[in-house]
């Protein structure tokens, strides 16, 4: 098992080194475009020359790379031009407001969807099981974009019982994250559930499941301390790589709700062209992915004996 | 309706009794009915077997006694009692209290069965406890005593482990334990030592009719296969599509049969001490039904050569008493007429290939795959183990003969086949083949010819053929591809040939493999293999996965095949009684060593190698009239990855002489005009004074 | 267990199987037809398409005209006709963007999943079957590619080179790609473990043969249901787009940028953006159906 920790690492290395070349190649090569992001289109020629040999920007590509590179590594992520700030400050607060709405994303998402699937998967063709299947693929049919204007246009517009917008103008509220919550639960949950479900009913099917019953167990003993402890195995890695997920997610409803979130950040670089920021915000999104990939991975082994005592 | 045997015995009362049982599963294609009316009565402490091929209907009965059907499935008549009471009228309590604790069952697949995520012991002991049977430190002792019965070592380490740490020979010990640790009156055993090695199915059914003994539990052990069943069981029931057709005895049944089924399925298995030339198989015709088409009146009547019409596919047969055998049944019309004593056949048709022209020779061939191995410097690939598949193989193969490789998993046959044919290449040592080294030519490297002649059958008939193209497209292509003919309407001509060979339909050319049945699949594989008329037919246990009438059907097929086209046959098996009845000459392999080899004749009769003893003691015999040495091995089959220095066998040997054998690479002693060869270190004057391990004549031992 | 015809066997072998493929399609629907959702997820994915094929015939207005701004449903236009979906802020018809817009959708999106597939196919193919380091490789790359998340890698992709339809496709057969990969990869890594592939090896069969002929074929079934769920993906990702601005640029009519041009008369026209929510949530809706329906085939066969 420790050998399968090292090798996860040593990916997550290469990943992010590879990620870092992708980034420069993409946005650092031409030092004509970094310049003219930086100084604007307006900028003369000359300004624009003097601005590159002060930055260094004469040297061949790969010092060029190493150089950022180890600018990025010490958390010297640059200057932010869209908010005047550096681009850490404004990326910390952005990442912690984010980080509340998935914490209450995921209070909602991990009991709602397993409890569901594993009913569903309890008795595979019951029409438990079917209603509970019909309701998640509807709900995961309609788009985060859709479900947020649908839903604002019945509970915000028609029934006015919640805030439209969840800027947080007047500080920190409850009321404004049940809407960007909600939209994200809606669209995911249905996706969750069934691959709950889909895991429930094959170990349902399995002999082991067979023999529980043959030896005279209970049934609820047989569901919560055979099945139940092998089926959640896969949702668990499941949930963990939605962090991922998480992200595109989030940047559809923080600009909708005009939350002041991470995913309204990544928007808002992009759209300003904010080269800093940007590539900080894309870097951040490879390092958490990474790194829940490795958590998926571990907490994979620890739940699965088979690798655990190997 | 129901003849239940008449009580003999002060404790004749039945303690499982099956009246007119009939189950059907309700699929889309309409009801299935997979048992019809079956009637039994098990005693205290009796043992019955349960006989029949696949899909007659064996699990099926066992599941439906424990009332647990899976969503399709519906006891459509009949009733269950245990203990006198009908099972059908329990309510769900009642029956929870029965399941494990009255009636318990052992499944096939131990690994499957038994929870990957919790210990063996918590298994074993939520059995007791859920059963208020005990307090949960008193079933930990109870759970202890039962593993140390059925002979696992180290008890704690064992209840401490997860499935995935034991091996499946004590795997399906465990779940033995696990049936009879309530100790229930009846226990049901569903093929349960169909995934394990011979010899290590040896242990667990000895160790099945030991325990019977000690803890009176009554069984009914299901199985294809009748010479298990002969070793475990008191009486026999032997099951056609979903009916009993002939009960009783064993030695009755099997040494004479009074149902014309019976008696085919006894010639459809080799006898261990005949082959092909002395005794050949008697496949059935026709396939079996399924249940949903089976024949009117006689089940098996499309299939019986004693059938007369009219008379056996009017009304449904009864079961009627023997009246010459104590408790013997039969469901045949015709049976007070027939003489299915098995005849004496025709002296052999064909003449033994004893050319001695080499064709191919293995010399010191070796084959070692790399494993990663463990710690941190093989994270970056730098250490690495091997897997000794094969080591130091030398042997030759003849023209036209059939040369077997035989041992049990893990001792490198398939390795060496892979070789053989190019899809893995060797690590040292030659297969010289007309003078090129096979063993360093990849199949990408093969010229058109030498692929031509190096062909193989595969074992597993649902993965030979690809499931997207008809059955005449595939064996097409090979024709086109070895250019025997290109014109489109030649080709479809020598593919008509090449099913007709197999004798298969010329009209199965259209079908998609999921339409034929795994013999015919089979069939379709050796048409394949032999479209290119290729000199050397490689066979990896290509009836392993088969039926007992279509193993025979199929073994009888690539016999009359090789001898037409003259072609040289490397059968690859665990299975000693196909070996002994289909090969020339034998290797006997363990742990990629060659332990002995020689002719058929050389190898079956003593001197033996002990492995070659152990083996052949291990061959499920149903017939009656032989007696067998009966021999034991302990412990399992080491890893391929670490195996034993000195003579690898050493761990298990029951004859090992001491610390030579522990670390000296035994002498090959050289007999029969140094054509037997055996690995040993017993003296060979010693091997010569062996018994034999069959004797024919005297009465079964049980 | 009935014999096939044997009347038929003046056909040759590849018109067989040829015929033989139409049966099977045939014989699929059948199965289909037996589970009412999927057929209804037929029905929508089929309504959506006549009406982008024939959206020329059905739409009353030109998508782009501006007519008269704000109508609510029903209207009376002023040439006679009727503004059934009513107009929006800029007065044009929304039915008839709503047509337009499943023919935009319809064009890019099975154009984009294609073209994933091709290249998730046979780099999956490639790393599955020739393992060893183009697997490694191709492993390591499609792993990257994962580590951004789909929304990120589009804006990113598409604030470097412009929105267009091509941008669009591009971006989606990167990001999409590494998956399809990562499932063909493992179909063929346990395909080619199977006998009739050894069989071809020892007839001499090409790599490629063996890749195109012998292992593909049998991925269709997996393939074909991720293919109906990825197809509901990047409609919802092209949505997405546009509901971000970073859709197809204007006139074109697309849901997404519908929904995102008229969001801010939602409070009080919420006509213009529910009509094209509902659309872009039931041809998603149509593909899931259509794809549970399709797995539940595949996973009896
Ligand atoms: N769940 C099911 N749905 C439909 N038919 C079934 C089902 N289970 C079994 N059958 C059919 O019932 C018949 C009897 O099956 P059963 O498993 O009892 O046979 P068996 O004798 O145990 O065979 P095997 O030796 O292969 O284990 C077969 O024709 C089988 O195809
Ligand atoms: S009843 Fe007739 S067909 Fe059936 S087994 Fe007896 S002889 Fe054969
Ligand atoms: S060498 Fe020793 S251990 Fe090996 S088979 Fe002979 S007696 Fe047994
Ligand atoms: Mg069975």
């Amino acid at each position: 098992m420790g050998r399968l920790i090292v090798r996860r690492l040593f990916y997550l290395v290469v990943t992010m080194l590879l990620a870092s070349v992708a980034l420069f190649l993409l946005f650092e090569l031409s030092p004509e475009a970094v310049v003219v992001n930086e100084l604007g289109p307006y900028s003369t020629q000359e300004q624009r020359q003097i601005w590159l040999e002060q930055n260094g920007f004469n040297r061949p590509p790969h010092e060029r790379y190493l150089a950022w590179l180890s600018r990025f590594a010490v958390g010297d992520l640059g200057h932010s031009r869209l908010f005047n700030v550096p681009v850490a400050q404004i990326l910390a607060t952005r990442l912690g407001n984010t980080a509340i709405l998935a914490a209450f994303f995921f209070a909602a998402l991990i009991p709602l969807s397993l409890s569901l699937g594993a009913l569903a998967g309890m008795k595979e063709g019951s029409w438990l099981d079917r209603v509970i299947s019909f309701i998640c693929v509807l709900t995961a049919s309609v788009p985060p974009f859709a479900s947020t204007v649908l839903l604002s246009a019945i509970l915000v517009f028609s029934l006015a019982l919640l805030p439209g917008t969840s800027s947080m103008m007047d500080g920190f509220s409850y009321r404004e994250l049940i809407m960007p919550v909600a939209v994200l639960v809606l669209y995911d949950f249905g996706y969750v559930a069934r691959m709950t479900r889909a895991s429930m009913a094959e170990v349902m099917m399995t002999p082991y499941v067979r023999t529980a019953l043959l030896k005279g167990l209970p049934y609820r003993r047989v569901i919560l301390s055979h099945a139940l402890r092998n089926a959640l195995i896969a949702p668990f890695t499941v949930i963990m790589l939605h962090v991922n997920w998480l992200v595109s997610g989030v940047i559809v409803v923080e600009f909708f709700f005009a939350f002041k979130g991470f995913g309204s950040l990544v928007l808002e670089a992009s759209l300003a062209k904010d080269l800093h920021l940007l590539e900080a915000c894309t870097m951040t999104t490879v390092v958490i992915a990474v790194c829940t990939q490795l958590a998926a991975d571990i907490g994979y082994m620890f739940l699965n004996p088979r690798i655990r005592f190997k | 309706m129901n003849p239940v045997a008449p009580a003999t015995a002060a404790d004749a009362k039945p303690i499982l009794e099956l009246d007119g049982l009939a189950v059907s599963y309700f699929a889309r294609a309409g009801e299935v009915p997979a048992v019809t009316g079956v009637s039994l009565a098990l005693k205290r402490g009796e043992s019955l077997g349960l006989v029949g091929e696949s899909g007659c209907g064996k699990s099926t009965i066992a599941l439906a006694i424990m009332r647990h059907m899976s969503g399709s499935g519906r006891i459509v008549n009949g009733t269950v009692r245990f203990g006198g009471r009908d099972m059908g009228g329990l309510d769900a309590e009642e029956l929870r209290a029965i399941r494990g604790a009255g009636i318990a069952m052992v499944f096939q697949e131990p690994m499957s069965a038994l929870n990957p995520s919790m210990t063996i012991g918590r298994q074993l002991v939520e059995v007791l406890t859920h059963h208020g049977m005990m307090a949960e430190h008193e079933a930990r002792k109870r759970t202890a005593e039962v593993l140390a019965d059925v002979k696992l070592p180290d008890v704690d380490r064992v209840a401490a482990s997860y499935p995935h740490q034991l091996s499946g020979g004590q795997l399906q010990r465990v779940v033995i334990a696990m049936g009879l640790l309530a100790r229930p009156a009846v226990l049901l055993l569903d093929e349960p030592t169909t995934s394990l090695d011979v010899t290590v199915e040896a242990g667990v059914i000895d160790l099945i009719a030991g325990l019977r003994q000690r803890y009176g539990t009554a069984l009914v052990y299901i199985s294809h296969n009748l010479g298990l069943i002969a070793q475990v069981c008191d009486r026999v029931a032997v099951m056609y599509a979903g009916e009993i057709v002939e009960q009783g005895p064993i030695a009755d049944v099997f040494g004479r049969p009074r149902h014309p089924y019976t008696a085919a399925l006894l010639r459809c298995i080799p006898v261990p001490d005949a082959d092909k030339y002395q005794r050949p198989l008697a496949p059935i015709r026709g396939t079996v039904h399924l249940p949903q088409d089976r024949p009117p009146g006689c089940g098996f009547s499309t299939r019986c050569e004693h059938a007369v019409p009219g008379t056996c596919d009017r009304a449904p047969i009864p079961l009627e008493p023997t009246q010459d055998r104590a408790d013997g049944l039969v469901r045949c019309v015709r049976w007070r007429e027939l003489d299915l004593r098995e005849k004496p056949l025709p002296p052999a048709a064909f003449e033994r290939e004893s050319t001695e022209e080499m064709l191919l020779t293995a010399n010191e061939l070796e084959k070692h795959y790399p494993v990663p191995g463990e710690g941190w410097r093989a994270v970056m690939g730098g250490e690495r183990r091997w897997v000794k598949a094969n080591q130091n193989l030398n042997f030759r193969v003849r023209r036209k003969q059939t040369l077997a490789i035989v041992g049990e998993s893990g001792c490198g046959k398939t390795t060496f086949a892979k070789v053989l044919m190019g899809l893995e290449s060797a690590t040292g040592g030659q297969i010289v083949y007309q003078g090129v080294d096979l063993g360093a030519l990849p199949v990408a490297k093969r010229d058109a010819r030498l692929l031509r002649s190096l062909q193989m059958v595969f074992q597993n008939p649902d993965e030979t053929l690809n499931p997207s193209y008809s059955v005449g497209t595939q064996v097409g292509r090979v024709v086109r591809k070895f250019g025997v003919e290109r014109d489109a309407a030649r080709v479809r001509g020598r593919v008509r040939q090449l099913l007709e060979m197999t004798r298969l339909p010329a009209a199965f050319r259209q079908r998609l493999p999921r339409q034929l049945s795994g013999g015919q699949k089979q069939r379709v594989a050796i048409a394949r293999a032999f479209a290119g008329s290729p000199s050397v037919v490689v066979a990896d246990e290509p009836v392993s996965a088969l039926d007992v009438s279509v193993r025979a059907a199929i073994t009888e097929l690539l016999i009359d095949i090789q001898r037409e086209h003259g072609t040289t046959l490397v059968m690859i098996s665990h299975d000693l009684g196909l070996v002994r009845y289909i090969a020339d000459r034998v290797v006997v392999m363990y742990l990629g060593q060659v332990m002995e080899s020689g002719t058929a004749d050389q190898v079956f009769a003593p001197p033996y190698h002990p492995y070659t003893e152990a083996l052949l003691s291990a061959v499920p015999v149903a017939d009656p009239t032989i007696a067998r040495t009966r021999i034991v091995l302990e412990g399992e089959i080491p890893s391929a990855t670490n195996p034993p220095k000195g003579c690898p066998f050493h761990t298990r040997c029951h004859r090992k002489l001491g610390d030579i054998c522990v670390n000296v690479k035994p002498p090959e002693h050289r007999t029969g005009d140094g054509l037997h060869r055996i690995a040993c270190h017993i003296p060979l004057p010693e091997l010569e004074r062996m018994e034999p391990v069959f004797r024919r004549g005297r009465p079964a031992a049980v | 267990m009935t014999a096939a015809p044997q009347e038929q066997t003046i056909a040759a072998g590849d018109e067989e199987s040829r015929s033989r493929g139409l049966a099977r399609l045939v014989r699929a629907i059948g199965l289909l037809r037996e589970s009412r959702l999927a057929m209804l997820g037929v029905a929508i994915v089929l309504f959506w398409i006549v009406v982008a094929v024939f959206a020329p015939l059905l739409a009353p207005f030109s998508p782009t005209a501006n007519i008269r701004p704000m109508q609510p449903l029903l209207s009376v236009a002023p040439n006679g006709g009727r503004f059934w979906l009513g107009t929006d802020h800029l007065g044009r018809d929304i039915l008839s963007r709503l047509i337009y817009g499943a023919r935009t959708v319809l064009i890019y999106a099975p154009l984009a999943t294609l073209s994933a597939y091709a290249v998730g196919i046979m780099a999956g193919l490639l790393a599955g079957y020739r393992r060893g380091w183009i697997d490694e490789a191709l492993s390591r790359l499609g792993d990257l590619v994962l580590a951004f998340p789909a929304l990120v890698l589009y804006i990113v992709i598409i604030s470097k080179f412009g929105a267009s339809g091509f941008n669009i496709i591009l971006a989606v057969t990167l990001a999409s790609g590494p998956g399809i990969m990562r499932i063909v990869r493992g179909l063929v890594l346990d395909l080619s473990g199977r006998a009739y592939i050894a069989a071809a090896q020892l007839r001499g069969e090409s790599a490629l043969y063996v890749m195109l002929v012998e292992i593909l074929p049998n991925c269709r079934g997996p393939i074909i249901v991720d293919a109906c769920l990825r197809l509901g993906y990047v409609v919802v990702t092209i949505g997405t787009l546009g509901f971000l601005g970073l859709g197809l640029p204007p006139p074109n009519p697309d849901w997404g940028s519908m929904i995102n041009e008229t969001r801010q008369f939602a409070l009080i026209f919420p006509y213009m953006v529910v009509s094209p929510c509902l659309a872009v949530s039931s041809l998603v809706l149509g593909l899931n159906l259509l794809a549970d329906g399709l797995r539940e085939i595949s996973a009896r066969d």
